[in-house]
């Protein structure tokens, strides 16, 4: 019943809050989310002196939740959590009002200005906005799941894995977060089912040769989840083979849903255009369909998800806001 | 294992430097059949060098029946939470990984001798009529557990009635399982009112004045 390695994580540094955000002002930038886009999108925009108020529900976004990391450049190997508390020092340093907790649920425009109106009840008003909201867990949306989430249905992999010691667990998809979660799993678990619609296992090659080394692991791919079933707690899944077309029940007491993602993209749906996965449609300088409004990172049409890559993105919707700022004005 | 070393040290040094209040982490370990006695006690122990105002007592929680009642804790490792009195803020199990911030939470709250709770949260948690005891089962991974956690033990500061216990659900599996718990955290009140998540202040109250 190993935690692996037992260390501790280090309180939030904390972020310049004596800055409260303010109602009654209009700012020239509103980044909305606080995972790699968002933050590093508040470093650039202050280090151009631009006004900026940020509004995340947490720092860190799914970052949190990723074990170690191994490509992020400058870090050969680090937690989501370390990254994260670097990159929240980093923002630290800057002249910048962060809001935590704060849930925008839509943007509209009003006048020249844009006005980001919260979950809980505030407004706030920008000449220019960055949407770094991320994405969330893709459900599994087949029957059975929603009844048993808690009982044996997992999203959280790192919060929920020491719980399965010992017991046989199903991880739903087989890209990289879901063969980090079954790597996770195998120290800790009995047996560990890895299912993939794919046809083959579509995460890094580096991780699907750790995954299919191991004796204790059984892949399934091009299948689908049917339904979880169980009553009070999980006790198994039934998967259907695409090419055989032939179904069969593996029996399981956990099941972590790595299917990818949704896209945070419903407090952007009225103002700017998405995709039809419904993300958020930028060009190269992460331009949305509406001047003013730009949009970095996870929630956006992007190629490749990743920690880096929404960074730069983040750092690269900064600029264009600025020169948005300048060139209008 | 050092859990604190060079860096990491300096930086919880500051944050206990705004301790007022003496605080007092009384510790329970047994010798045999407990996986994170020593780790527990190496933690604290780095702990209580980093600020004058902590002090750690540890107990033999086999050999000591008279403390062991005097806090009513049921296994080890346990520390009880003691500022001017006994807070009723407990854990069970290691906090370490991401529990280390509710520790040092519920030390600086107890030091403080303010729980932050809102007025509406404490005038609620006057009217409750029972003792209230609150279990937050938790892993060392999860990000979103110190939240519901350190809830708790707000809770447990303001009211004389309440003890909120951090669970590690590893180390207490058979614990884990009597309350079926497959996902964290998940928060068990008076054995009866269960919830999972790390819900709001206000909603997790109204779970506990259920208990009522």
């Amino acid at each position: 019943m190993s935690q692996g390695n037992i260390g501790v994580v280090l309180p939030d540094y904390q972020l310049a809050t004596e800055r409260v955000a303010d109602e009654g002002k209009v700012y020239e930038l509103i980044i909305i989310g606080g995972g790699p886009a968002g933050l590093t999108a508040g470093v650039y925009a202050a280090r151009k002196r631009m006004d900026v108020l940020l509004l995340t529900q947490d720092i860190g976004g799914q970052v949190m939740l990723t074990g170690e990391i191994e490509n992020y450049m400058g870090y050969e190997r680090i937690t989501g959590e370390e990254l994260i508390a670097r990159f929240k020092e980093q923002l630290s340093h800057q002249e910048i009002t962060v809001q935590e907790e704060s849930r925008v649920a839509s943007i509209t425009r009003g006048g020249k200005v844009f006005i980001a109106y919260t979950d809980e009840g505030y407004s706030y008003r920008a000449r220019t906005v960055i949407i770094a909201s991320g994405k969330r867990s893709r459900p599994l949306d087949v029957p059975g799941e929603e009844r048993l989430v808690g009982r044996g249905v997992s999203y959280c992999a790192v919060c929920d894995a020491p719980l399965f010691a010992g017991r046989d667990v199903a991880v739903v998809g087989g890209g990289n977060s879901g063969l980090t979660a079954a790597i996770d799993l195998i120290k800790i678990a009995n047996k560990v089912y890895v299912v993939s619609a794919h046809s083959s296992l579509p995460g890094d090659p580096v991780l699907v040769e750790q995954v299919e080394q191991t004796p204790q692991v059984d892949i399934f791919v091009f299948c689908d989840v049917q339904e979880v079933l169980g009553r009070e707690r999980v006790t198994g899944i039934r998967i259907r083979s695409r090419q055989e077309e032939e179904e069969r029940t593996l029996p399981v007491q956990g099941v972590f849903v790595e299917k990818g993602f949704l896209p945070n993209s419903e407090l952007a749906q009225d103002i700017v255009k998405l995709s039809e996965d419904h993300e958020i449609i930028i060009d190269l300088g992460c331009r949305t369909s509406v001047p003013g409004i730009f949009a970095a990172g996870d929630v956006t049409t992007v190629p490749e998800k990743q920690i880096i890559i929404s960074a730069g993105e983040g750092a690269k919707a900064a600029l264009s806001a600025y020169n948005y700022l300048i060139t209008t004005s | 294992m050092a859990f604190l070393k060079g860096d990491t040290k300096g930086q919880v040094q500051k944050e206990l430097e705004g301790l007022s209040g003496k605080v007092k982490l009384v510790l329970f370990t047994q010798k045999q059949d407990c996986q994170y006695c020593r780790e527990s006690r190496m933690l604290l122990e780095g702990v209580a060098s980093l600020s004058d105002k902590i002090t750690l007592e540890g107990h033999d929680f086999k050999g000591e029946a008279n403390v062991v009642q005097e806090y009513k804790v049921d296994r080890a490792p346990a520390i009880a939470v003691v500022g001017t009195k006994d807070t009723g803020i407990r854990f069970y199990g290691v906090p370490a990984g991401h529990e280390f911030v509710s520790l040092l939470d519920a030390i600086r709250m107890t030091s403080v001798g303010d729980s932050g709770l809102s007025q509406q949260s404490r005038e609620l948690v006057k009217q409750l009529t029972v003792p209230v005891h609150i279990q937050v089962f938790i892993t060392l991974g999860c990000p979103y557990c110190p939240k519901a956690v350190t809830m708790g033990h707000k809770l447990a500061l303001e009211s004389d009635g309440i003890v909120s216990d951090m669970v590690e659900a590893s180390e207490f599996p058979q614990l884990a399982s009597k309350y079926n718990v497959f996902a964290v955290p998940k928060v068990v009140i008076n054995e009866k009112i269960q919830f999972e998540g790390a819900l709001p202040e206000p909603n997790f109250v109204q779970h506990v004045m259920k208990a009522k």
